[in-house]
């Protein structure tokens, strides 16, 4: 029987391509496992090292550290951090989106960006915007490493103590929950002091061995490292769950496209199964 | 009773100690330093060796780090470290190897492989024997 030939072929075809959607939902979420408990091992390191970093801020050291040392504004530094793959719902333009709006303000305030990315997203993004990329990471993969990003890092450390970019920015995906994930823009330069407990106030500072700047640089290169390196961890978390959620809902729009077809499918069979018989019936009522 | 000082030991791939002790030792880059509770602050680098938490007279926890930073404030004391392994799971064999393995690259003065790297991890090795040996010399 003819009928609905090309409904039945669209039906098949859906089946497949939500065969291949499920798949990708079933790996996304056993990485998202892993990622996710990577992003939760690098916290300690990253919340001790932030605290050091606050108790010094409070210190009155005898050298002050030029990451610490606030000056006026006239071109600041992006790091962006991206996934390297698309499906994964809005995830990247959400935060291309944040981004903007940090961007379009700078614009006014006539504040010129250089832009570091990681990731194959953030660099096809900046580059159609025109951008002045300074440097690139792509490709980093599920298990990233410190030694992955320390390049870039070193680019804009090295231009901020040069003079040439005044402030430091990262932006990344934060891991809400697996349903949600926030774009974030952190200042990472210069370093600003949080809140302290009472018991450190009064004028006291550091013993330093060997020397206040040498442990200084030592210590805020590895703080910078670390709060990039976590937005990167995070990133990739928020990236297999929002794969996830894509490809789950993609599933099932797919699960009901296919029900929507099958109906109409049957209806045609019906219809032509009544037609033909009432074709039948008046054939045989005119013999 | 005695005093006691808080002592976190985290390393960038997890947090390895976080209590209470009496009194901790570091190697830290100018020798090695024992900070005992209400020690004035303090910050420096440490360089490969062993780090030992002593709890109270008879319980005392080693653990080897490959460098890293001790920060320290009157009532607590946190150390950095590149990467810290207990002392106990140090693998003898893996260590024995590395260690051929960079003596092997230092005796290649081919120039292809980075010298300093290589010396480096040598002494990394070496550190994580020695803190062995002096383990096992304590467990007898």
């Amino acid at each position: 029987m003819a009928v609905g030939k090309e409904i039945r072929t669209k039906i098949s075809s859906i089946k497949n391509t939500q065969k291949i959607t499920r798949a990708m939902e079933m790996v996304a979420a056993s990485k998202m496992r892993k990622t996710k408990d990577r992003m939760q091992a690098t916290r300690p390191y990253s919340k001790r090292i932030g605290r050091i970093i606050k108790h010094l801020a409070h210190a009155n050291p005898e050298y002050k550290h030029p990451f610490l040392v606030q000056r006026e504004v006239k071109r600041v530094g992006l790091i962006v951090i991206s996934s390297d793959r698309g499906l994964c719902g809005g995830l990247n333009s959400n935060l291309f989106r944040k981004t903007l709006t940090y961007l379009s303000q700078w614009q006014k305030d006539q504040i010129e960006v250089d832009v570091c990315t990681v990731g194959t997203k953030a660099s096809g993004f900046f580059s159609i915007l025109k951008s002045n990329l300074i440097g690139q990471v792509s490709k980093i993969g599920d298990t990233p490493h410190l030694q992955d990003i320390v390049g870039i890092i070193t680019i804009m450390l090295d231009a901020y103590l040069d003079g040439k970019i005044d402030e430091l920015y990262v932006v990344n995906n934060e891991f809400v929950n697996t349903m949600t994930q926030r774009p974030t823009v952190e200042k990472l330069l210069p370093v600003v002091a949080g809140e302290i407990d009472e018991k450190l106030s009064g004028h006291w500072d550091y013993i330093y061995e060997p020397d206040a700047k040498e442990v200084l640089d030592h210590l805020f290169t590895r703080y910078i490292e670390s709060i990039v390196y976590q937005g990167l961890v995070e990133n990739n978390a928020c990236e297999q769950a929002a794969r996830m959620v894509a490809m789950k809902s993609a599933s099932d729009n797919a699960g009901n496209l296919i029900k929507e077809l099958q109906l109409v499918y049957n209806k045609a069979r019906q219809a032509a199964i009544t037609q033909e018989i009432s074709e039948i019936v008046a054939g045989a009522a005119a013999v | 009773m005695t005093m006691t000082i808080h002592i976190d030991i985290v390393s960038a791939e997890k947090e390895i100690f976080s209590g209470l002790a009496e009194m901790v030792f570091a190697p830290a880059e100018l020798g090695e330093v024992g900070i005992a509770p209400r020690h004035a602050p303090m910050i420096t680098k440490l360089k490969a060796g062993e780090v030992r938490v002593k709890i109270n007279d008879k319980e005392d926890h080693p653990f080897f780090i490959s460098g890293g930073i001790l920060e320290v404030q009157p009532h607590l004391i946190t150390i950095l470290a590149d990467s810290a392994i207990r002392a106990k799971d140090i693998d003898e064999a893996a260590a024995l190897e590395a260690k051929a393995r960079a003596e092997e690259a230092l005796a290649d003065k081919s120039g292809k492989i980075d010298y300093a790297t290589a010396q480096a991890r040598l002494a990394e090795a070496v550190t994580q024997l020695r803190t062995l040996d002096r383990l096992r010399k304590r467990g007898e």
